[in-house]
């Protein structure tokens, strides 16, 4: 008997696995490698050379060591590149089957007819389907796979790419430029708002494989933009790799949301990277849902460089049995008048981790700017753990700090009074927690707030006792 | 016809005896009042019906329309009609009060909620109770004032129409208006086919309501049974000669 508005899910969606098919693999990360995925490509000599510069950096840095245990991965055995048995279609109907029936039951072509302006669909290593609504090709937006702009917009990329996320940032960045392979790439220009959000979505099917997509979005002057990034991968016994790169340029007086589901399965190790750089006036908006994985280091770092540049970050992440989600953000406050609201929420339950860092960097320049920073934590048992890392840097005095971190446990008193008003245990438990994430839920795109709730309901299934 | 039957009942909370021998019988139809000095343990009774766990029963039983439901858990209990007034509601964030009503209702009846029905259903009962319409929309009792908590608690009474509602201490701490509000509530709700347990120190909230049987709890017993003079009595004189 359904006891919620909210539709059942099942958790067979994730996990749906496609045979093992791809038309070229690449194992391990090697000098040849490198050079034979760049061939494949037929990129030109410089991105060529970005690749070889960034596995000399790889072997270069150290492991981190100072968070979760990186052990089990062992690049010599991630297939560093699987190319789809598809190359990249304009309509669904020339993906193959398989394929189009896994992104079908993720719901994106629905999503894409009803609630988005363009889809970007990438399945292993590469670009499967992307499109855009030709009202925007008109107005000379262009959002498009990775390898077409190498191809199409050379000048526009090497102007940027790297730019806001070097090479040298840690191991792992340095890892994802010398194998990366697909993403999507967008250009806004000035003063055209994208009212309808973009979703590209990054499905990883091939087992012990690695996925190093590459986004890069530019909202140029007085533009705006609301992007949706969703990320998925069924369940395997072998370790699974993402390492991924988001880089964000939010030009003056522009505005930048950029929202993430991330639901991959517990053997994934998910080390990504996502940076902003803001410009006068500017705003970036990030919302994150982390809920997969079996460890997560994921810190998205806005550096606000124009006066009035505004970062607001909304995230929550739900680590259960086996999961260590190492989560948080960095901003650097580099110009006067800028400010920064950060809400983080954590769940952790059956032996789960969650950690969250916040580095909040303000520069002597930065004067008369305000920071916010608030993080609630939520245990469901005594056997999970929850810690806040707090680093802040402030240079200046004239600054408006706040920090405010709470622990909890779940309520005992809360679980009996639904209880005694007939609700099961269960669906009391689950209604405190979606309660806490009620104001993550809110700051997402409607289809999401949907499927974190069910995430919670499928993340709580059983958990009970 | 017998709803509530509490037979030689013992229970404590952790390793501390508190309800010591407690005997206690409600038919429908009947309002109850039990009155006692602090800690006789009459929060404790409330609990215990509804199998609050900080709680446990160590001899006797208590059955509810001749079903022993000792093993029963709380929701279970809720379901079979009894229902408790908390002496302070908890706040729950991010659930409305709509929503959780309507979770509530569901889950109790094991129906689906005929929307329109329940809301308006819901807009009436609250007009009668003095809330303003907003706290529908607002977090369960998140920044309620003790009235308006003690107001919802009673507004989920007439949502969830139980058999039995025992109300504990839902005068405490409210002004003249609003337990005249709470009064009014409970006589909405009363009828021939249900009863009512009130715990209370005052007799402020019996006033407008006809009640059958007052019962001094003292140290976990029941040592006087009484009509509604007995509260009068209580009221002028203290517990000093029950002690």
């Amino acid at each position: 008997m359904p006891k919620t508005k909210i539709e059942e899910m099942d958790r067979n969606i994730y996990n749906i696995k496609n045979k093992d098919e791809y038309s070229y693999k690449t194992i391990g990360l090697t000098e040849d490698v490198i050079r034979d995925i760049s061939r494949r490509k037929d990129e030109p000599d410089w991105m060529l050379d970005i690749r070889l510069n960034a596995l000399e950096t790889y072997d270069k840095l150290d492991m981190p060591t100072w968070g979760p245990d990186l052990s089990e991965l062992h690049m010599s055995k991630i297939a560093t590149y699987v190319k789809p048995k598809s190359d990249m279609k304009k309509t669904w109907d020339d993906v193959p089957d398989d394929i189009k029936n896994t992104f079908d039951a993720l719901g994106i072509p629905e999503a894409e007819k009803t609630s988005l302006a363009g889809v970007g669909a990438q399945y292993d290593s590469e670009i499967v389907y992307h499109s855009i609504k030709e009202e925007l090709v008109k107005q000379g937006v262009i959002y498009t796979d990775f390898d077409t702009a190498v191809k199409e917009y050379p000048d526009l990329v090497r102007e940027y790419f790297t730019k806001c996320v070097p090479i040298t940032d840690h191991k792992f960045i340095a890892l994802h430029y010398a194998v990366w392979s697909g993403g999507s790439f967008v250009y806004v220009p000035k003063g055209i708002k994208v009212d309808i959000p973009l979703q590209s979505y990054f499905r990883l099917n091939a087992p012990g494989a690695g996925q190093f997509e590459h986004t890069l979005i530019i909202v140029d002057e007085g533009a705006s933009l609301q992007f949706i990034e969703g990320c998925s991968a069924p369940k395997y016994n072998e370790i699974n790799l993402h390492a991924g790169c988001v880089e964000l340029f939010v030009k003056d007086n522009s505005y930048l949301r950029y929202s993430t589901i991330e639901n991959w399965s517990k053997n994934m190790m998910n080390l990504n990277t996502k940076k902003a750089i803001v410009g006068k006036n500017g705003k970036i908006e990030w919302v994150t849902g982390s809920f997969g994985s079996k460890i997560s280091m994921l810190y998205p770092m806005s550096i606000l460089n124009g006066e009035n540049a505004i970062c607001e970050f909304t995230g929550i992440s739900f680590a259960g049995k086996g999961q260590d989600l190492d989560t948080g953000l960095k901003i650097v406050h580099n110009a006067p008048n800028t400010s920064s609201v950060v809400n983080s929420k954590s769940i952790s339950k059956s032996g789960g981790a969650c950690t969250f860092r916040s580095n909040v960097w303000v520069r002597p320049i930065a004067k008369d700017s305000k920071v916010t920073v608030s993080c609630e934590s939520l245990m469901l048992d005594s056997e999970s753990r929850s810690d806040t890392i707090p680093v802040n840097n402030i240079e200046t005095d004239e600054v408006e700090f706040s920090h405010e971190a709470k622990i909890g446990k779940i309520s005992d008193q809360a679980i009996f009074y639904l209880m005694s008003r007939g609700i099961s245990e269960e669906e009391a438990k689950a209604m405190i927690v979606r309660g806490f994430a009620d104001p993550i839920s809110k700051a997402l795109p409607v289809e999401y707030a949907v499927e974190m709730n069910n995430l919670i309901n499928l993340e709580l299934d059983g958990s009970i006792g | 016809m017998e709803l509530l039957n509490i037979n030689n009942l013992f229970a404590c909370a952790g390793d501390k005896g508190i309800l010591k021998g407690l005997n206690l019988k409600i038919n429908k139809g009947e309002v109850h009042v039990i009155m006692g000095p602090n800690g006789a343990g009459k929060s404790t009774l409330a609990n215990i019906i509804l199998s609050n766990p900080q709680y446990k029963i160590t001899s006797g039983d208590i059955c509810f329309e001749g079903e022993n439901i000792n093993s029963l858990k709380t929701d279970e209990r809720a379901k079979k009609g009894i229902f408790m007034s908390f002496q302070t509601p908890e706040e729950v964030p991010g659930i409305s009060v709509t929503n959780f009503l309507k979770t509530a209702k569901c889950a109790k009846t094991g129906e689906p909620i005929k929307i329109l029905a329940f809301k308006n259903e819901l807009e009436e009962n609250m007009k009668k109770l003095d809330m303003n319409p907003s706290y529908s929309v607002r977090d369960l009792n998140v920044g309620f004032s003790g009235g308006e908590k003690k107001k919802l608690e009673i507004l989920q009474m007439l949502t969830l129409n139980p058999k039995l509602a025992i109300l504990d201490e839902t005068d405490s701490g409210l002004d003249v208006d609003a337990i005249k509000t709470v009064s009014k509530g409970i006589s909405m709700y009363k009828n021939d086919e249900n009863a009512v347990l009130i715990i209370t120190h005052g007799t402020k909230i019996l006033e407008n309501i006809k009640v059958d049987f007052v019962h001094i709890l003292v140290d976990g017993k029941i040592v006087k049974t009484g009509d509604s003079s007995l509260a009068e009595e209580i009221e002028k004189e203290g517990y000093s000669k029950f002690i």
